[in-house]
């Protein structure tokens, strides 16, 4: 075989996928961390089984990893992969309709003996390494498990541990495929077995075969170098959205010196933030695991009125339990933050796949009008800000407010030029002092000029007054059950959330011209994908604007004006057209709506077939 | 008690508790008489009146923090006990009581009521039961007796209800304690004590509904009746209650037994004495709770039954809080932006 050069590509997108007993999610985390010292841009996505421990070898058990790396700016994890790498049958089975046509499979040929064969509901003599129907693919058939035991023969260890580290020999080989240091994989392996040598030696001995097979056994044909993309000068660090998110709280808690009180109930996309959060007490952080979805808002209502920064998170069933309790909270008018990491529903739904199915809820799923304030972030990076942002109107404003993920951006990561503390903006807070008595007297819902009330903390002598959730009657806040005051409450109250819109930034076109034929308007996740499919299309010189809605509720207040450039406005959401609706309704403006409710993300093609169509193009 | 707290007893008189607003329970309610008694007791606890809050739920009894001069809070159905636990965990420097009904805490809060108090927040969950809904006039509740006619069972309740001592008791409850609002003195000591104890205070009332439910609870308060049906346990002091002091309680066979004391055969020294720090006697008189129509039951027990401090769970948290500063430092933000494994792209 002829060695030859290494060919330089733009990008790529690789699926990683095994046995969820594989260590499948390690290698695509330390490849994505070797990629980012290569300076490319990246996308990720991991996608986790349902199950936490189904059995080995079963297609119920399969564990995936993609990354989409290049050099150029990456915004989404990929649609399609170009190279498959798979450790058994099922990963193969499950994983196949997602490889591009002629696209590598690198399969581990020990994963497709009998007995995985037979996990995997695959008959012996189809086996597919065998029966020619991978035909269409560039197929690699490598006995990765042999290879390591016989790395590992004099190491000392057990079968089981010398299996396990069967990962970092596929590690080792894709970075010698695409070029990558295994320096950032050795140091990370040196710092988690520190305590173990001989684990440590094999996984290093091991990662080092992989890197060598791919160097000596000259099979494999494809070796590639990816120019660094690119990006800003700056630091970065690779983050998910929900990292980004309990980071953001960290640092919202921080910069209004204000505790940060967490209430939340384990859940189903949205533990990772707990998880994260519970690690930073040194900042003071209270994580609060309530009994239930309600004691957690109830719980953060209560931190709330006693003066700290009340979170509480969850996904649609627990969101659905709370609603009572955000209706407490916007009567109080006590800032509040609420996270919606939002997964497929109804009910139990796909607890693991995304969707954007809760904006309606957001808006509506209160009983009575009680408006709040709504946020969606649009990337993994995004939800820092978002979350931050989020804070800062619930503080500045006294006010419930949503914050909306999904599962996509929330387990998805993205490289992120984390910024510097200095440069984050502080917040203006509302809390009441003595100075605030008039003639011996606390009217708690006395207002300023944006109908925001004053925060009165217990422990303040003179202020002392009750609030509830029963209406009340303007500026003292005593029960009321007078018509006029009830009607003009709720003027109050919706006006206030109106106000917000004098706040926040105006809405930009995040790329085309501010007039034309097609605007592509997206919220929360879908950001990526659009701005992908956008740059797509100019290749083949079609020009469309697209526009993405971080703020909800309200909307920016030049939205309207936006659309009016437009002759279509084409809305791609995870849901039944849920955006579409709000849309229609407010601005009267005609849209067509691109849905998808399958619990996965919008691919590329979907979006820039839509807009062909379209343009009957 | 501090010295700054000891200073500032009486800082405030009953008087100054009073809000501007007028009282809306049905004339004769039992809650007159317990906010009269919480209005008593509070400005002998040497607070400083902007430490206390009151938070309730839903139902006529947590209509009681729009009366109190403190702040406070009006919640929702159930949940008084989630809320105040967050201000508790925030703020361990208030003094925070939590009123509640029997609808309220035991059947739409009853999750939250027994995880309250088995984190044992440090704050005191008053408990008003009067076995009935009154503020949506008059169905049964889950402490109203079984075949009690009400709007919503007009042949009677089918319904087991619960024990609220024996449930609290199950839930590791630190301190349990039952008193009545007929019995204004034996109420006001019920709620010092409760006030004193340092852990979740929890105090059930018997509570009078006059419209929905009347007389309920007045065997344990009428002349007649009081001495035979009702027995009041000191810590230290022998089980002892009947017309005349002439019955006790003995602890034989594992059972309780009531015995007279006029017969010879036992005297006040066999008797069963009150330890209000042992959890397994406290279980057994929690268990007291026989319907008085049946021979040979056992007297209703007042007074704290319970009473044993151990870690309260703010106390815990922030103990935790101060411990991962001491471990880890300061937390500093600009390193946790950063992360384990940042880059540099020039
Ligand atoms: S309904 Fe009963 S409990 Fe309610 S206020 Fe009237 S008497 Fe009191």
């Amino acid at each position: 075989m002829i060695k030859k050069e290494r060919s330089s590509i733009d990008d790529v997108v690789i699926r990683l996928a095994g046995d969820s007993g594989d260590g499948i999610q390690l290698i695509g985390s330390e490849f994505t961390i070797a990629t980012a010292l290569a300076q490319n841009d990246i996308g990720t996505f991991p996608d986790f089984p349902a199950e936490i421990r189904a059995p080995a070898g079963t297609l119920a058990g399969v564990s995936g990893f993609q990354i989409h790396f290049g050099s150029h700016d990456i915004y989404t994890p990929g649609d399609y992969s170009d190279v498959l790498i798979v450790m058994n049958a099922a990963a193969l089975k499950k994983n196949l309709s997602n490889l591009k046509k002629n696209g590598i499979i690198i399969a581990n040929e020990d994963g497709f003996d009998a007995k995985n064969l037979r996990l995997a509901n695959i008959a012996d003599h189809e086996n597919p390494l065998k029966n020619q129907s991978l035909d269409g693919y560039k197929l690699y058939i490598i006995p990765i498990t042999k290879l390591v035991k016989e790395a590992l023969k004099n190491s000392g260890l057990g079968t089981k541990e010398i299996d396990r580290s069967k990962n970092m020999f596929v590690l080792g080989l894709i970075c010698w495929m695409y070029d990558r240091s295994l320096n950032s994989s050795i140091e990370e392996l040196k710092r988690k077995f520190a305590n173990k040598p001989e684990i440590l030696s094999a996984n290093l001995n091991v990662l080092q075969a992989g890197f060598n097979y791919g160097e000596t056994a000259e099979i494999i044909e494809e070796k590639y170098t990816v120019a660094p993309a690119p990006m800003e000068a700056g630091t970065y660090r690779g983050i998910t959205g929900n990292t980004a998110t309990a980071l953001g709280l960290v640092a919202a808690s921080v910069k209004s010196k204000l505790q940060l009180f967490y209430g939340t109930y384990p859940i189903t996309p949205a533990s990772d933030i707990l998880h994260e959060l519970s690690k930073h007490k040194n900042f003071g952080v209270i994580t609060y695991q309530a009994e239930d979805e309600i004691a957690a808002i109830s719980s953060a209502i209560g931190a709330s009125y006693g003066g700290l920064m009340g979170v509480t998170a969850s996904s649609g069933p627990g969101i659905d339990l709370k609603s009572e309790a955000l209706g407490l909270a916007i009567m109080l008018e006590l800032p509040l933050v609420i996270i919606n990491v939002q997964r497929a529903g109804p009910s139990t739904g796909m607890p693991t796949k995304t969707e954007q199915a809760d904006l309606l809820l957001s808006f509506f799923g209160r009983h009575g009008e009680a408006p709040m304030p709504i946020l969606a972030a649009n990337s993994p990076a995004d939800c820092f800000d978002t979350i931050y942002e989020a804070a800062r109107i619930a503080l500045e404003y006294m006010t419930p407010v949503y914050f909306l993920s999904d599962a996509y951006i929330a387990n998805g990561s993205e490289p992120w030029k984390f910024p510097n503390s200095n440069n984050l903006k502080g917040f203006n807070l509302n809390i009441a002092t003595e100075k605030d008595i008039t003639e011996n007297k606390f009217y708690p819902y006395l207002r300023n000029e944006n109908l925001v009330r004053k925060w009165a903390l217990p422990g303040t002598p003179g202020l002392e007054n009750r609030i509830g959730g029963i209406e009340k009657e303007d500026i003292t806040g005593n029960i009321s059950y007078d018509p006029n005051n009830h009607e003009k409450m709720v003027h109050i109250r919706a006006n206030k959330v109106e106000k917000i819109a004098s706040s926040i930034p105006l809405q930009q076109l995040d790329s085309g011209p501010a007039q034309g034929k097609i605007l592509i308007l997206g919220w929360g996740s879908t950001y990526g994908i659009i701005k992908t499919a956008c740059l797509e299309l100019a290749k083949e010189n079609i020009i469309v604007s697209h526009a993405h809605l971080k703020y909800l509720n309200p909307f920016p207040s030049n939205f309207g004006e936006i659309l009016e450039g437009f002759e279509t406005v084409l809305i791609p959401e995870m849901n039944m057209g849920q955006l579409s609706l709000l849309i229609k309704n407010k601005y009267l403006k005609p849209v067509v709506g691109l849905n998808k409710i399958k619990g996965l993300p919008f691919s590329t093609h979907e979006i820039v077939d839509k807009v062909k169509s379209l343009l009957s193009v | 008690m501090s010295i700054q707290e000891l200073e500032n007893i009486s800082s405030f008189t009953s008087k100054e508790l009073v809000t501007d607003q007028e009282v809306r329970w049905c004339p004769g309610c039992g809650d007159y008489s317990i906010l009269k008694q919480v209005q008593t007791v509070v400005p002998q606890l040497g607070l400083k009146r902007e430490n206390i809050v009151f938070v309730s739920g839903i139902g006529c009894s947590s209509r009681f923090p729009y009366y109190m001069e403190t702040y406070g809070m009006h919640s929702i159905h159930g949940r008084a006990t989630a809320i105040a636990s967050g201000l508790k965990i925030a703020r361990p420097d208030l003094s925070v009581w939590v009123v509640t009904g029997d609808g309220d805490a035991l059947s739409i809060g009853g999750n939250h009521f027994i995880h309250l108090l088995r984190r044992n927040l440090d704050l005191n969950l008053l408990l008003f039961n009067n076995q009935i809904y009154g503020l949506t006039k008059g169905q049964y509740s889950p402490t109203s007796v079984e075949g009690q006619i009400t709007k919503s069972s007009p042949m009677g309740v089918l319904d087991h209800p619960f024990n609220p001592l024996a449930l609290a008791l199950g839930a590791d409850a630190s301190f349990v304690a039952r008193s009545m609002d007929r019995d204004p003195k034996h109420l006001q000591t019920s709620l010092h004590r409760a006030a004193a104890f340092k852990g979740t205070s929890f105090l059930e009332i018997y509570q009078n509904c006059n419209v929905f439910n009347d007389g309920a609870f007045f065997i344990y308060s009428d002349k007649e009746t009081k001495m035979e049906e009702a027995i009041f346990v000191e810590h230290g002091q022998a089980l002892v209650f009947g017309e005349n002091k002439n019955k006790g309680i003995r602890f034989a066979n594992g059972q309780p037994e009531i015995v007279n004391l006029d017969e010879g055969k036992f005297s006040v020294d066999d008797l069963w004495i009150h330890d209000e720090t042992d959890r397994y006697k406290a279980s057994v008189l929690s268990r007291f709770y026989d319907d008085p129509a049946h021979a040979g039951h056992l007297p209703r027990v007042f007074g704290v039954i319970y009473a044993k401090e151990r870690a309260s769970y703010e106390q815990a948290v922030h103990e935790q809080l101060a411990a991962s500063k001491t471990l880890f430092g300061d937390g500093d933000l600009d390193k946790l932006l950063r992360g384990k494994q940042a880059w540099e792209i020039k």
